[in-house]
């Protein structure tokens, strides 16, 4: 009798022990469930501030923007350029000293997520190149300038001028920012002393061109879709 | 006799009275625009230096005056010194009078305010030129330039006085608007209270 009593309350308390056990387990799985799910909403929230503060300067859409220097179109760019971009300017293979600290604050999560979301936009070009020129940098862009042993831009850029990887599209630019960067290329681009980039390969495409050339180029592609 | 030359005495001050106006008249009228320019100019004092709460106009860049002339006249600007004051000054001016004025202005030797405070310069001059990434504060040089010049619609901000430039920055936060949507609405209500005062202070020395 006794026996009975004290088995029956030694698997009452073996139940509860083991109901303890499967609750403490359901505690346990439960508050990595949760703060994941906090985590992640904090990080698309923090997402989205970071891409209000990138459209703070290159437009709402992303579609670049006029300020006192051009403020390139990011939409629709190739996610990959624009990681190497951020991390050349960090690295100061690329100099520029606004983006040097807008790009060093970013983790590579961020950055990977913001130029998804930049990938995907699709507004209109914001023009603005002259129109008389675009005829001339059409021919350009297609075509190069094979007397001054120029390659075609479409060649690596594309047809449409979408780019590819690390290739960057470069269709709806705006006009004096396309001009400006080809005029300073080896300024601007692959400044490292140790370390060459793919800018290289720009170089001598940019030093052949003639300034009306690049005004032309930059004209035909501010218009592209 | 004494009535005579108190008569004279009195007239003479006449003369010299009229002569003054006269002068001061002359020099209002040898611009085209002497009439609408003082109405401006009551206020914004009189080299268009800026009298407080009326910002100076003097340097500050052409297409930006015609553009929030054109916003206090359709009252998208509303600000309350905006409605008091500008609304009617601005309603019932031609487009004519209203670039007339902004080239006037625009053409003007701008002098710096230089009333913020001293100690906060070097924050505001840190905000001003490289931003706050971190707290996704954007660097105002990218738009208004390395002076603070501005450029085209962009306007000139570089030595407006203190008081007026923090009231611009905190009013977006307060739910007033300006002539724009986008982007200073958003870019003005990322920024601390601190923060508008460290750069009203720096661009009040700006020249």
């Amino acid at each position: 009798m006794l026996d009975m009593k004290l088995l029956r309350s030694h698997r009452l308390w073996l139940v509860s022990a083991a109901s303890m056990q499967l609750a403490l387990l359901a505690v346990a799985l439960s508050i990595p469930n949760a703060h994941g799910a906090e985590r992640s909403s904090k990080a698309r929230g923090d997402i989205q501030a970071k891409l209000d503060y990138c459209k703070d300067c290159h437009g709402r859409s992303a579609q670049g923007f006029h300020g006192y220097f051009p403020i390139p179109r990011l939409a629709g760019q190739q996610p990959e350029y624009l990681k190497n971009q951020l991390q050349a300017f960090i690295e100061h293979r690329r100099t520029n000293n606004i983006m040097f600290n807008v790009a060093h604050s970013l983790s590579p999560a961020m950055i990977d997520a913001l130029a998804a979301d930049f990938r995907e936009l699709n507004p209109p070009p914001l023009g603005g190149g002259p129109r008389r020129l675009v005829s001339t940098g059409e021919k350009i862009f297609q075509n190069g300038v094979p007397e001054a042993n120029v390659a075609a831009c479409a060649a690596c850029h594309g047809p449409e001028a979408q780019g590819s990887g690390e290739i960057p599209r470069l269709a709806g630019q705006l006009s004096d920012y396309t001009f400006n960067k080809l005029v300073n290329w080896s300024k601007e681009r692959g400044q490292h002393p140790t370390e060459p980039d793919i800018s290289a390969v720009m170089s001598p495409v940019a030093h052949s061109l003639t300034r009306p050339q690049v005004e032309a180029i930059a004209a035909y592609l501010s218009y592209l879709k | 006799m004494g009535r005579i030359i108190h008569t004279t005495n009195a007239v003479a001050t006449k003369i010299v009275a009229l002569a003054v106006l006269l002068l001061i008249a002359s020099a209002f009228a040898s611009h085209a625009e002497s009439a609408m320019v003082r109405n401006c100019t009551w206020c914004h004092g009189g080299s268009a230096q800026g009298y407080s709460p009326a910002p100076r106009l003097a340097g500050q860049r052409a297409t930006y005056i015609y553009q929030q002339l054109a916003s206090f006249a359709f009252h998208t600007r509303d600000a309350p010194f905006s409605k008091q004051y500008m609304w009617g000054a601005a309603a019932n001016l031609s487009p004519a009078a209203a670039h007339a004025l902004s080239v006037y202005f625009s053409n003007l030797p701008p002098r710096a305010a230089n009333d913020g405070n001293r100690e906060l310069v070097a924050r505001g001059e840190v905000i001003y030129q490289r931003g706050m990434s971190e707290e996704n504060i954007a660097a105002c040089v990218a738009c208004h330039g390395p002076n603070a010049e501005g450029i085209g619609s962009i306007p000139r901000i570089g030595g407006l006085d203190y008081t007026y430039l923090r009231r611009r920055l905190e009013q977006w936060a307060e739910g007033y608007h300006g002539s724009l949507e986008h982007p200073m609405p958003h870019i003005a209500t990322q920024l601390s209270r601190d923060q508008i005062e460290e750069l009203a202070s720096y661009l009040s020395f700006v020249r």
